[in-house]
Parts: structure tokens; C-alpha cells; sequence
């Protein structure tokens, strides 16, 4: 749907020149929850305005159902974007805010007053419908600034980081809403954060970007299972990086050696297939505590941290290497382990992800 | 809470002693004057009349003492309303998008630019007047170009019209329109003008709809800062009117130098002063019913 193609987005000139993107390719399909996630300064934000038209990328081209978005001025381009400061109106009333894209293309009045009533309807805002902007809460704010990208029925919804000014609990509830207003209007959102755990939760896909590259776009289920690389393991989630030897690779796994001189099987990157030094990716909540034979790893038990619902064991290797296991936490069971005490480690086969270098 | 309100008075006292003394004072003095009768060779006779106040509007006629209005002085006051809100209306059209300019350059030129607007309104106001006659007179810049360049034969009358003192006084008061649009407009918020053009508002839809609504407040100050010097303009047009084209101010001056008539003087000002206050008030009011009070 939106083919995003070798986009570079060069700020300023000679020495102050700084590159937000760099030669970024992108595919976003029709309906899609699509979330570009990223530490600021990723050009996730760079990459969401050139989409809306507000930057002109230096190279590169952005076509939207085939059709050049570059060419067409941020107001023709069929794309409406939820700000992150929200950029409501002040000067206007919920149901004036709301009206305004609706207005602007000309659409007769009965027809804009209908579709205010039900963009009020879907956000649950009609009770505030002639309140000035100034006197709703952030979290209604919010609401209306979805309203009124969503009003007048855009092809693509761009939405730049907008739950990052509510509180937790109702960022907890927004996420579940914007996931609902996506499947019920079908339109395709294009979501930028920087909480890898919003954007887990709601999308159908995930782009990490980090400085003005993009590392992975997959499923949220296959970012966190088996990230590409070193930045995204270490941006999305906690997890143990150990330095390993490829002994041999088949389709889409590979044998390795753990520095204790256990061997085991771990998936692959795409590109990765080379055999020898390598690093791999263990999340915590994969490995278990082991004190048989078993285990892959050993070590000294340094902390055991409780954290409500689990508790997190931090591992001295014999390499010297911090290791950290997580686990659930059941009523009524107390840590079965101590600090001081010899610990092993184990996980499955196929759980640990080979890094690309 | 005595003590308090004792300190209050004593922090005001500086304000009100300025107010009393340079405001209220000489306002007063002016005010009581223009119900005196003017002195043989200037200053008042001490004899109450409302002879000025009638003087203001009407003339009785030498021979006969029938009234009539008068003409001369109607035509003043119209003129100086006219050309005043002209200024306004020109300040404005030229104002509003220099200040635009302003504040959408990178923040670094800003200063810069506002410095440029400046400086020309830290010159002495004559030397500025004298400036722009020597460009709109018949042997200046303009003319001497018009005619080099074989556009025109013989020079146009620019100097010493209606037209001039307009000139004169929008380029002496651009400074006073251009400073208060561009404070509110570098406090718009601009990712509100992105989320016009977003919402589909053309260039023209989103100036109307978005950014004049928003800056506003600055476009009435600016207007009543341009308009209320402007009516009471004494320099410019005296300059570049060339005594044909009176405003109220020279009127008022007349009247204290060469007609040696203090109370017509005095009435005329206390008349300059009931025009600006009815100005105000009136902008006060539109303000007023642009912004309805909510009920919170």
C-alpha cells in the first residue's frame, strides 16, 4: 500500500549537514498496524513527516498505491496525522476541531455535522462536543485529536508518539482503543514510538530503526523471539548476550559451542552463515535455573531480585559473563535459591537467536 | 491585613504620583481651559463661556451671526479619522506578512531581522519624514526615475497630498504594527499550522482559518498603536501635507500659536482625546464578543 523506496533525509548544508535516514525501504500493506520504533533521533519521526509531507526527503520516493506522494503538497496527500502535542485547535470547539478537515474538502455541511456526530460517537465525546479544547483532560484531548485525523476518512493514519504525554494507566487503556478504532475503521495506521512495549502490544508489524536505518521489520512475536541484531535484542526487552562458536549451520540453524564447551542448536539470522565466532541472544524469561546434568552454563548466583511478578536471578558465568534468568512467580512458593549458591543454567534448543554481526 | 494594604498604597504611590501629576493633571488643565475665553495675545481670560466647544463644530457668521457648521474643521476631523485608519489598514497589509517573515525565519536571523525593522524607529522622527519627502518630491528618487526612464513627462504630485502624509505615517508607524503580530506570532504554535495543511487547508484557507484567528490579539494592538498616533499626527502631515492638508493635530497647534485662541485648542484636544477613547472601546468590545466567556 505504501511503498516507501531508498528515502535519504539530509538535514542543513556542509559541515552542520546531519543524515536522519538513511536509504530506508519500506513496504506498509493495506490495513496494517505498523509501528516504527526506535530511541529518538532514529529518524522515526523524520520518516513519519516525509510520509505527510511536512519534509521533502533528498532522495528516494514514496508511493501510495502506486500513486507519487512526493509530488502532491502535505494538503492533497490522502494521509491524516495525530500529533504527539496533539496541535488542537485552541481558537475552536471539539466539534469545530473536528470539522475542520472535513471543511476543507469541501464537503456540504449536513454531511460534515453527520460525520462529526459519529467521529464524536466513536470517541465517546459527544457530551463535550462545544467545549473549548483548553477545558478537556489530556486523555480527551487525545480522543479528539484522533477524531479529527480520523474524520475525514484518511487512506493511511499517521500517529506520532501520541500516548506519550498520558499517564500509565490510560496509556494502558488508549492502547487497547486505537487497536479497537483500527480493526473497526480498517484504515492502515502508521504509528511512531518509543516504548518497544506499546508497540509490541498493538501492532501487526514493527519497523527498529536506529540511526536513520532500519534493522527489522517482522511480526512483534518474531522481533522479540529472534531479533536480527545485537541493537534490536538489547532495545526491545532484557536479554543475555553470549559470545559463541558456529560449529556448523543447516536451513535455519546452526550448531554452536557455549564457552563452558556445551553444545546446542540456535536459529539463525538470514544472513548469518558463517561458521565461527558469533554472538547470541538468550532472553531471560526463556532460561531456566537447572542443577543437573543439563545445564548449558554454570555459575555463581550474584542477586535475586523480586519484581511483583517474577523474580530475576543474576548469574556470575565461570567466563565471567553476567547471565539473568527469569521466573514466574507462584503463590505460596519461596526463591528455592540464594545468593553465593552454584547455579546452572539451561534452555531449549532453537531458543537462543544468532546475532547479525 | 492594615499593614498590608498600607504597604500596597506605598508600592503604588510612584504610579499614582506619575498619573496624578503628568496625566490627570495637565488633562484637567486642558479641561478647564476649554470652557475659558480666549486671551487677546494668547493664554485664557478667566470668564467662563462654552464659546470654544460651540467653536469646535460651528462658526457664527461675521456680518450676520446666523450659525453654520464648520465646514473647515469637519473636514479636518474627517480627514484625520480617514487617513488614520488608512495608515491602520496599510501598516497592516504591509505589517502582517513581514512579521510572518519574521517569524518563521531560523531563530538565529530572527533578531537580525527584528533589529532591521527597528533601528529606522529609533531615528529621529524628522529626519525620517524628511526622508520620505525627499523621495516622493518632484525632483526626488521616484520622479527623476519615472521621467529618466521615459514613463512619465512631467513629475507626479506626490508631496503635499493626502497620499503623502499616509505614506509618511505608515512608514513612520510600520514598527508599532509589525512588533506586537510578530510577539503572538512567534507564540503560534506552528505544528498547529502542520495540522491545517495535514487536515487538507490550502495556503489561503490556513492563514484565515488558523493563523489570523491566532494572532489576533497582536493585529488589534498593533492597529490601535498605528491608529491613535496617527490621528493625532502633528510632524508628518505638517511636513509632507505642506500645510494644505491639515490633521488635527496641526489644528490644535493653530490654535495655540497663530489664531491665539487656548479654549478652541483645549476643545479640540479633549475632541482628539473622546475619538480615542471611543476607539478603544470599540475594539475593546469586538475583542470581547470574539472571545465569549465560558462558564468556568
Amino acid at each position: 500500500m505504501i511503498e516507501i523506496s531508498n528515502i535519504t533525509q539530509t538535514f542543513g548544508k556542509g559541515r552542520d549537514a546531519f543524515t536522519a535516514l538513511r536509504d530506508v525501504s519500506l513496504t506498509i500493506r493495506e490495513n496494517e498496524f505498523f509501528t516504527l520504533l526506535g530511541p529518538s533521533g532514529c529518524g522515526k519521526t523524520t520518516l513519519l513527516r516525509s510520509i505527510a509531507g511536512f519534509v521533502y526527503p533528498t532522495a528516494g520516493t514514496i508511493k501510495l498505491q502506486g500513486e507519487d506522494l512526493l509530488t502532491l503538497p502535505p494538503y492533497s496527500r490522502p494521509v491524516n496525522t495525530v500529533f504527539q502535542s496533539y496541535a488542537l485547535f485552541p481558537h475552536m470547539t471539539v466539534a469545530q476541531n473536528i470539522a475542520f478537515g472535513l471543511e476543507m474538502l469541501n464537503q456540504p455541511g449536513a454531511q460534515v455535522k453527520s460525520s462529526v456526530n459519529e467521529m464524536l460517537a466513536l470517541v465517546q465525546m459527544t457530551d463535550m462536543a462545544d467545549r473549548k479544547t483548553s477545558q478537556i483532560s489530556g486523555g480527551q484531548q487525545q480522543r479528539v485529536a484522533l477524531a479529527r485525523a480520523l474524520a475525514p476518512k484518511p487512506k493511511v493514519l499517521l500517529l506520532d508518539e501520541p500516548l506519550s504525554a498520558l499517564d500509565f494507566k490510560l496509556r494502558k487503556e488508549m492502547q487497547i482503543e486505537l487497536k479497537r478504532l483500527q480493526t473497526e475503521t480498517g484504515i492502515t495506521f502508521v504509528f511512531v514510538t518509543h516504548d518497544q512495549e506499546e508497540a509490541l502490544t498493538m501492532s501487526d508489524r514493527i519497523a527498529v530503526m536506529n540511526e536513520g536505518r532500519i534493522l527489522q521489520i517482522d511480526a512483534p512475536r518474531a522481533i522479540y523471539d529472534h531479533p536480527a541484531e545485537r541493537f534490536v535484542a538489547d532495545f526491545i526487552g532484557e536479554t543475555n548476550f553470549l559470545e559463541v562458536d558456529v560449529l556448523s549451520v543447516e536451513a535455519d540453524d546452526a550448531t554452536i559451542k557455549l564457552t563452558s564447551g556445551a553444545t546446542t542448536t540456535a536459529r539463525r539470522a538470514d544472513t548469518n552463515s558463517a561458521t565461527g565466532q558469533a554472538t547470541i541472544a538468550v532472553r531471560p524469561e526463556h532460561a531456566t535455573l537447572s542443577d543437573d546434568a543439563s545445564a548449558l552454563l554454570r555459575g555463581t548466583l550474584e542477586d535475586v531480585i523480586y519484581s511483583g511478578t517474577d523474580t530475576h536471578y543474576h548469574i556470575r558465568l565461570q567466563d565471567n559473563c553476567r547471565f539473568v534468568v527469569r521466573k514466574q512467580n507462584h503463590p505460596g512458593t519461596m526463591e528455592a535459591h540464594t545468593v553465593g549458591h552454584q547455579a546452572g543454567v539451561f534452555f531449549d534448543r532453537g531458543v537462543a537467536q544468532i546475532l547479525r554481526d | 491585613m492594615a499593614a498590608q494594604a498600607e504597604r500596597r498604597w506605598l508600592l503604588l504611590s510612584p504610579a499614582l504620583l506619575i498619573l496624578t501629576f503628568a496625566a490627570s493633571g495637565p488633562l484637567l488643565i486642558v479641561l478647564v481651559y476649554s470652557f475659558l475665553e480666549a486671551g487677546d495675545y494668547g493664554g485664557v481670560k478667566w470668564v467662563f463661556t462654552t464659546d470654544a466647544w460651540f467653536n469646535v463644530v460651528a462658526e457664527r457668521d461675521f456680518f450676520d451671526e446666523t450659525i453654520k457648521i464648520a465646514d473647515a474643521h469637519v473636514s479636518i476631523f474627517w480627514r484625520s479619522v480617514k487617513l488614520s485608519l488608512m495608515t491602520a489598514v496599510a501598516a497592516f497589509i504591509i505589517g502582517f506578512p513581514t512579521a510572518y517573515f519574521i517569524a518563521t525565519r531560523a531563530e538565529k536571523s530572527r533578531d537580525l531581522w527584528m533589529l532591521l525593522i527597528i533601528i529606522p524607529f529609533w531615528t529621529n522622527l524628522l529626519i525620517r519624514t524628511f526622508a520620505v519627502m525627499e523621495i516622493i518630491r518632484n525632483e526626488g528618487v521616484i520622479n527623476t526615475l519615472l521621467i529618466k526612464f521615459g514613463i512619465i513627462e512631467a513629475p507626479i504630485q506626490i508631496l503635499f497630498t493626502e497620499f503623502a502624509i499616509m505614506l509618511g505615517m505608515v512608514y513612520v508607524y510600520l514598527p508599532l504594527m509589525v512588533l506586537p503580530i510578530y510577539a503572538s506570532m512567534e507564540r503560534l504554535d506552528f505544528t498547529l499550522v502542520e495540522a491545517a495543511y495535514d487536515l487538507y487547508g490550502t495556503r489561503m484557507r490556513v492563514l484565515r482559518r488558523v493563523i489570523f484567528p491566532l494572532v489576533k490579539p497582536g493585529v488589534i494592538a498593533g492597529s490601535i498603536l498605528v491608529f491613535v498616533p496617527s490621528l493625532g499626527a502633528y510632524v508628518t502631515p505638517r511636513v509632507l501635507g505642506g500645510g494644505k492638508q491639515l490633521m488635527l493635530g496641526n489644528l490644535i497647534e493653530l490654535q495655540f500659536g497663530q489664531g491665539r485662541n487656548w479654549p478652541l485648542g483645549a476643545a479640540l484636544s479633549i475632541t482628539l482625546l473622546a475619538i480615542v477613547m471611543i476607539a478603544l472601546m470599540f475594539y475593546v468590545r469586538v475583542a470581547r464578543l470574539e472571545e465569549p466567556q465560558h462558564g468556568q
